[in-house]
């Protein structure tokens, strides 16, 4: 049952060629087959996956293959793929085909990768339930009557499900994270730059930011050893050393501050999220962690602040999808006007549009100040309140989400209360820290919970040991849903 | 009747000729066929970001080192959101708040008037692309290969006071541009292309006018019409009782007048903001420094020298150095000439320039080079050859013949120096001028010209003509 087994464990398999990439390749092929009502791929190649595992069999045979050879993931639809669809979950580019490759994306194929398929999400990845895609809602393997989360909704399913080994995400607000902690995944948002964003279909440039989605910390870190590092391509790329990942998870946690963040275990928080985040506290306590109480006291100022900016990027950002050079191109028109007016009133979804307009408007002579500078200054000050703290602590921590996987629908007509299950990532985004959600238990009705570790500017690998350790001494990454057993 | 006082601000669009574009390594090359220079960045194709050009950078910190002007440490790169088809994004990527360059000023003449320019800002920012129409029956066609050219957007405050100084404004901020080698100055091409704030007011009023903005104007000679023509207008408008509105109007060179954009054209909220995508622009020490280094001696600077240095006239100076190329060829040819100011002087203002005008050659692809004019005037002062000589020499070198020197052995041009040949040659022209000698003789000196051309002519030019003057003198006085 090669699925059960982690990116890791695979790779080294495939190392002691125990396993080819072109028999794991045909396996995972099948797995999606059989779960296309998960709905989690836009995308499937399976030739295409074939002919890489052909030559990543060839080097696997060789002396010294590169570090991913001949493991099979999916990309999330934002990042763009030569030879294959780029939707980003619109009817806008629901044809669309890059003439090139994705930074993360030519440096996972170049680590030796094979790329199955490219995977459903929020479209533009604007949303928290995978719900907004023009392909239709992905439902979460451990319930499939619930949400997967999102905007990487579909990587969650994927990896969830175990159509695929590891996955890569965005997170603009929590897009990595809460789809992570929906499914039982290890999900690992990274500094701000240090994953290149060049071929990523922008949302919101300032908070947008590539990263895995895992089974283990283990393969979090292998993923994130080849998709890190300066891209001359991206101008907010950070030229900082890639340091190794692999080591950076036997990084010894005794000693370590946690500091538990008093807004993120408001009262009201769900009893058993409450419960299973300490509980995983407690172990880390037993491998020598301590804890601290942190105030994080502009919180609440998250959400507003982040539906100013983001959608005011967003308006500008999709202000390409013009119907002129490439794309969806309405039928109907008279006039210029009316080509672009009829292009994107067709091309775009409601979520999309909503969020253009919000932008437009926050960013509009006469509302600027209020709504753009203003946010933009709430930004700084929530950014402050990491930094403060993180001068007393080493890492922060509380539930990635206050709800497990809602219902299908549940949120769709309310989208306040949609955005408010990114109140505990959100932040992290505005801030541009690291932070990493790991699987901590689940509730009563077998639905995962999430707990999030936030670190220091480039300071993933203790985000990595610390999850790594705790996965070492704890089973919930092992759980699975019922039909992968 | 009031007096009416004009005034006039100019934002001139100076496409910096970089090699590649300001956001991408795609070439700028002008005319290429339509498209083949957009790559995936320019085309704003889903997932590609801008990176800056640092020798745009370079370029127009060099600008602003000219002007005077403070290089601003910290500038930002901002988003002007609208649609167009040839706008790729949907929005330019350029400099609101926080230019590259604020202040300095311009120098320049009106006739005898010194005039001086102050400069608001100078920002960098990229073109649009071209859209094409009348080419496709009723359809549109898009041109991307300008699209993300850069350009350095220079503004003035409102000091100008009549079409004819902003006319010389913009000649000398041209020569400038030029001069630093940020722009290749090519208007018909758009390498430089202006937009004219202007109003009027009765003079000794201090508050400015309502005014209007004069867009799409190519030529010198079209800022100085336009201007003409709608300050005509604001004063017919106003004296007649009306207001002028302030609107933005296009000059149409074919009616020589201006007319106001449609309402929809300009009624454009911007939304500018931070472009999330590019980092604030910090200029360090290694920045400046290149750009010092780049930074040629300045026009001003250059004619003084010229009047110190060589000993030219300030007109001839000033002559010299309105172009770059012009002032380094001078300077090179001068040192080819052993030092001869004057004489590289004289042959670039007459049959240089003569030549280059009537072939509509540029210095840079003129068949005569620097060293070429300095052979000719060196063998012109050793006295190998004539003046006269040396004009048949120019053109045979314009003509491609080869050296002064080649040319000069191959025809046997050399001057006949030697006095005992030309003695020969002047008893034979006197002998066939009896009544010019007798002319002579009898007080009419002015017929020694006469006679020395004759010898000239047996010598087929070659004489050298102050011996020949010599002994003519000579042999008449006998």
């Amino acid at each position: 049952m090669p699925h059960r087994q982690s990116l890791s464990t695979l790779g080294q398999m495939l190392r002691r060629r125990e396993i080819g990439s072109e028999e794991l390749v045909h396996h995972f092929a099948d797995r999606i087959d059989k779960q296309q009502d998960l709905n989690a791929f836009i995308t499937v190649d399976t030739d295409y996956a074939l002919q890489q595992a052909r030559t990543a069999d060839q080097l696997l045979a060789g002396r010294n293959p590169p570090p991913l050879a001949g493991l099979p993931i999916a990309h999330k639809d934002i990042f763009c793929t030569q030879g294959m669809l780029t939707t980003c979950g619109s009817k806008m580019l629901a044809n669309f085909l890059s003439p090139y490759d994705a930074t993360v994306v030519r440096r996972l194929q170049s680590a030796g990768a094979v790329t199955l398929g490219k995977t459903n999400m929020d479209e533009f990845a604007m949303g928290s339930s995978s719900e907004t895609s023009h392909f239709g809602p992905v439902h979460n393997p451990w319930n499939r009557d619930r949400v997967p989360g999102g905007s990487s909704g579909g990587s969650a399913a994927a990896v969830a499900a175990r159509l695929v080994s590891a996955a890569t995400g965005t997170d603009t607000g929590g897009s990595i994270r809460q789809p992570a902690s929906f499914c039982g995944l290890t999900g690992l948002k990274p500094t701000y730059g240090r994953v290149s964003r060049y071929g990523m279909v922008a949302y919101a440039s300032s908070l947008d930011q590539g990263g895995p989605i895992t089974q283990t910390a283990e393969d979090a870190a292998l993923m994130l050893q080849t998709m890190a590092g300066f891209d001359a391509r991206d101008s907010t790329s950070l030229d900082a050393p890639v340091p190794d990942y692999a080591a950076s998870l036997k990084q010894k946690i005794e000693g370590l501050r946690i500091g538990l963040v008093s807004e993120f275990f408001d009262p009201s928080l769900d009893p058993d999220i409450n419960a299973h985040v300490r509980e995983a506290l407690s172990e880390l306590e037993k491998l020598g962690a301590k804890l601290i109480d942190v105030s994080l006291p502009n919180s609440a100022a998250g959400i507003p602040c982040y539906y100013v900016i983001a959608p005011a990027e967003a308006s500008s950002n999709l202000s390409r999808f013009d119907g002129v050079r490439y794309g969806h191109r309405s039928e109907s028109y008279a006039d210029l006007q009316a080509l672009y007016e009829n292009t994107r009133a067709e091309g775009f979804g409601a979520e999309v549009k909503r969020r253009i307009l919000v932008g437009t408007y926050a960013l509009s002579a006469g509302y600027y100040e209020a709504y753009y500078l203003k946010a933009q200054q709430v930004r700084r000050r929530i950014a402050d309140d990491f930094s403060q703290a993180l001068t007393v602590c080493d890492v922060l921590v509380g539930p990635t989400t206050p709800t497990t996987a809602f219902l299908l629908g549940e949120k769709t007509t309310d989208p306040v209360s949609m955005y408010l299950d990114d109140i505990f990532t959100i932040t992290v985004n505005l801030a541009g820290l690291p932070a990493l959600s790991l699987p901590v238990g689940f509730d009563p009705s077998g639905l995962p919970i999430g707990m999030q570790v936030i670190g220091n500017y480039l300071d993933e690998g203790t985000l990595l040991a610390i999850g790594h350790r705790f996965q070492e001494v704890t089973d919930w990454h092992l759980r699975v849903p019922g039909e992968v057993a | 009747m009031t007096d009416w006082e004009t005034v006039i601000g100019l934002e001139v669009h100076v496409q910096l000729n970089t090699k590649s574009k300001i956001f991408s390594p795609t070439a700028t090359t002008y005319g290429a066929p339509a498209n083949t220079q957009a790559s995936a960045v320019d085309l704003a194709l889903p997932g590609v970001l801008p990176v800056i050009n640092r020798e745009a950078v370079v370029k127009a910190i060099c600008f602003g080192m000219a002007v005077g002007g403070t290089i601003e440490s910290y500038s930002i790169f901002a988003r002007k959101n609208y649609f167009y088809p040839d706008l790729p994004k949907g929005y330019q990527i350029s400099q609101f708040e926080l230019p590259i360059v604020s202040g300095g000023s311009i120098r320049f003449e009106v006739g005898d008037t010194h005039h001086e320019t102050r400069l608001v800002r100078a920002h960098l920012e990229e073109d649009a692309g071209k859209s094409v129409h009348d080419a496709f029956g009723r359809l549109s066609g898009i041109d991307l290969n300008r699209a993300g050219t850069p350009l350095l957007e220079v503004v003035t405050e409102p000091d100008m006071r009549s079409p004819a100084e902003a006319v010389a404004y913009l000649r000398t901020l041209h020569t400038l541009v030029r001069y630093l080698d940020i722009c290749d100055g090519n208007l018909e091409e758009g390498s430089f292309r202006c937009d004219a704030n202007v109003s009027i007011r009765p003079h000794g009023q201090t508050t400015l006018g309502t005014r209007t903005e004069l867009k799409n104007i190519n030529s010198f000679r079209f800022v100085e019409q336009a201007l003409d023509y709608e300050i005509d207008r604001q004063i017919a408008v106003v004296e007649s009782g009306g207001a002028i509105a302030q609107e933005t109007r296009l000059y149409d060179a074919d009616q020589g007048h201006t007319r106001p954009m449609r309402s929809k054209e300009e009624a454009h909220d911007y939304r500018y903001f931070p472009d999330p995508d590019l980092p604030p622009l910090l200029i360090g020490d290694d920045l400046l420094k290149e750009a010092s280094a780049a930074l040629p001696e300045l026009p001003d600077n250059r004619q003084a020298r010229f009047v110190n240095e060589y000993g030219l006239t300030v007109a001839q100076s000033r002559q010299l150095t309105r172009d770059r190329d012009l002032a380094d060829f001078f300077e090179s040819a001068v040192i080819a000439a052993a030092g001869d100011p004057f004489g590289v002087a004289n042959w670039m203002g007459g049959e240089m320039a003569a030549a280059l005008n009537r072939d509509q050659c540029t210095l840079k692809d003129a068949p005569i080079t620097p060293v070429m004019l300095g052979n000719l005037v060196v063998l012109m002062n050793n006295g190998t050859i004539s003046g006269r000589i040396a004009k048949t020499v120019f053109d045979a070198m314009w003509q491609g013949d080869g050296s002064a020197q080649e040319i000069v052995d191959l025809r046997g041009l050399t001057q006949i120096s030697d006095s005992d040949a030309l003695e020969k040659t002047v008893e034979e022209v006197l002998n066939q001028c009896p009544s010019q000698v007798a002319q002579y003789q009898a007080g009419q000196t002015k017929v020694l010209g006469f006679l020395v051309g004759q010898v000239m002519k047996m010598t087929e030019g070659k004489a050298n003509p102050q011996k020949v003057n010599d002994i003519l003198k000579r042999h008449l006085a006998d």
